[in-house]
């Protein structure tokens, strides 16, 4: 699609005038019209071609940043000051920010392009991108599939070739997900290491933003630019940040850690069978693979669905009416404002997880619940303490499926809350993850391996990424 | 049943959210099968362990107490429904029954 494979060659592309970064722009800008149909954008930014034209003056003056010219979409639950931001919720559907997301304002300082905000479940919540007040996103692979959620715009548009790279969030699975559905590289840092200044708050103990893109190189680069500590944001780590593209080299043998309880009942075949090719793989080069256990795995996704709706039902109570954007009309006092308001500009899902929220906070059943969930997320996180001090890297599935038709899980929430059955214990614990397009299923299907570090360990998640990528280009 | 139609109809009045007849029926139900299977956690004997609230260690983070701007009131009432150059505007809050 592009005479380039990565921003390193883009940009020796444009500094010999070999690319014009103003055709580039208005050739994304064409390309995202004529695609319309796969709906990958809440807002496209006309003026991306001005700002190419001024990128490319500083690109041949020598002097710019690391990302020059990089061409990226940012999920539209982050603000980018005088711009729409919206979730994809009617509450918030006319409502511009009033300043800039650290971590779009860190890839704009490097003279990255934004093309636009991307389309997403409601607040962050969905796994397939059907709860979108802008309607569905469509999976550029194919039509008649989900492209994963909850930042399915995000993947949509990179995968569609709509954008060199696209930035969205991860609060249970919703960058590592709709990358593996739409067979890219998708990165969910550790938690605090990217400030979430300007990051419309979903489960702010869950919540991390990261970049999807074709080349793992990409991912290291914009994570490069993105991490840090930010005092916008107390939960922000005060750890240095490495250079993620420039990757030393490995002294020792990498132990490779495979839990066999993300292997069971309810693993596609077929995606079982391309995960365990690549374990082979694995085998045959510079890796030990140990089998290793994370027992406490089965109870992820009740602990990560009562404590995040208990964040959200929290963080959703600031959508009032009153101080932005939507508000129902015809209330006889504020009472009704708030409730006719909240219950006309939320959507369905939205709501759902609202009064389980509340729900589970509430009086009598705070113990039952929320306590109970916040002990077996201690559970789930002395696993991987215990797993990370014998391997460096824990090896699975991204989703137990490749991307499922439209419509097919859309009735039934609890059975698209069990597909994040593999990527929701990376965010109880707080350890990055990264997907890492391995195959295509008997459709076509993109497969999805995902592999999990310890804490703030996003080097060694990296260059693991980095031998097995190697490994299947021999292939 | 976890949660009755009554249970429902309350933590509408907790969360502000107004719902009609037959979204108290649906929520009704998917609340009861997502309930179900999150009693789930009760196989586990979690007597010994200490919740975590967060899972990275972080307290006590410190800043200098220095006086800084903040959102000028232009910009906090610019997004709002309804406002006067200085007030945002709402219904009545006191009701007389």
């Amino acid at each position: 699609m592009q005479s380039y494979n990565n921003h390193r060659e883009k940009l020796t592309l444009l500094k010999e005038k070999k690319l014009s970064l103003t055709e580039n722009a208005a050739f994304y800008l064409d390309r995202i019209s004529e695609h319309k149909d796969i709906n990958a954008f809440n807002f496209v930014f006309e003026d991306s071609v001005e700002i190419a034209a001024n990128i490319e003056k500083k690109i041949h003056s020598g002097n710019h940043g690391r990302l020059a010219g990089m061409i990226i979409a940012v999920k539209d639950v982050l603000a980018i000051k005088d711009k729409p931001l919206t979730c994809s919720s009617k509450i918030l559907r006319n409502f511009n920010s009033i300043f800039t997301a650290t971590a779009v304002e860190k890839l704009i300082q490097e003279d990255a392009i934004i093309i636009g905000k991307t389309n997403c479940d409601e607040f962050a919540m969905g796994s397939s991108n059907e709860n979108s007040a802008f309607g569905s996103v469509l999976n550029p692979i194919d039509k008649t599939k989900v492209p994963g959620g909850s930042s399915g715009g995000s993947a949509a548009a990179v995968a569609a070739y709509l954008c060199d790279a696209s930035i969205g969030t991860d609060t249970g699975g919703s960058i590592r997900q709709p990358a593996a559905f739409c067979g890219l590289f998708g990165l969910k840092p550790s938690y605090g290491r990217v400030s979430r200044y300007g990051l419309t708050a979903f489960a702010s103990s869950f919540d991390t933003i990261g970049p999807f893109a074709n080349s793992l190189e990409d991912i290291a680069l914009i994570l490069s630019v993105i991490s840090g500590f930010d005092e916008k944001d107390s939960t922000s780590a005060r750890i240095e940040v490495p250079d993620f593209v420039t990757q030393p080299d490995r002294e020792k043998k990498l132990k490779v850690g495979i839990p066999s309880e993300y292997f069971g009942d309810g693993l596609n075949p077929e995606v079982k069978n391309r995960v365990l090719e690549v374990i082979e793989k694995l085998k045959n080069v510079e890796a030990e693979i140990i089998d290793i256990h994370l027992p406490h795995n089965q109870f992820a996704i009740a602990a990560y669905y009562i404590l995040t709706t208990a964040e959200a039902s929290s963080n959703l109570a600031r959508y009032d009416g009153v101080r932005y954007s939507y508000r129902s009309k015809d209330s006889a006092n504020l009472n009704d404002l708030y409730t006719k308001t909240r219950h006309d500009g939320f959507g369905d899902e939205v709501k759902r997880r609202i009064m389980l929220g509340t729900y589970v906070l509430s009086s009598g059943y705070y113990d039952a619940y929320y306590l109970k969930a916040q002990k077996v997320r201690r559970l789930i996180k002395s696993d991987f303490d215990k797993a990370f001090s014998i391997v460096d890297v824990v090896l699975t599935p991204t989703s137990p499926f490749t991307a499922f038709s439209i419509g097919e899980k859309k009735d039934d929430p609890l059975e698209m809350y069990l597909s994040d059955i593999y990527t929701t214990s990376a965010n109880l614990a707080g350890i990055p993850g990264i997907n890492i397009p391995i195959g295509y299923d008997l459709k076509g299907l993109p497969i999805g391996l995902q592999l999990m570090a310890n804490q703030f360990e996003e080097q060694k998640l990296l260059q693991s990424a980095s031998l097995i990528d190697n490994l299947l280009k021999q292939e | 049943m976890a949660v009755s139609r009554e249970d429902v109809i309350y933590i509408a009045k907790l969360a502000k959210l107004e719902l009609k007849e037959n979204e108290i029926d649906d929520y009704t139900i998917q609340m009861n099968r997502i309930l179900v299977y999150m009693d789930k956690l009760n196989e586990l004997d979690t007597e010994k362990v200490e919740p975590l609230s967060h899972p990275v260690p972080a307290v006590n983070i410190f800043r200098e107490d220095t006086v800084k701007g903040s959102v000028s009131r232009e910009d906090a009432l610019k997004n709002a429904p309804e406002s006067t150059e200085e007030f945002f505007i709402v219904p009545k809050i006191i009701t007389v029954e």
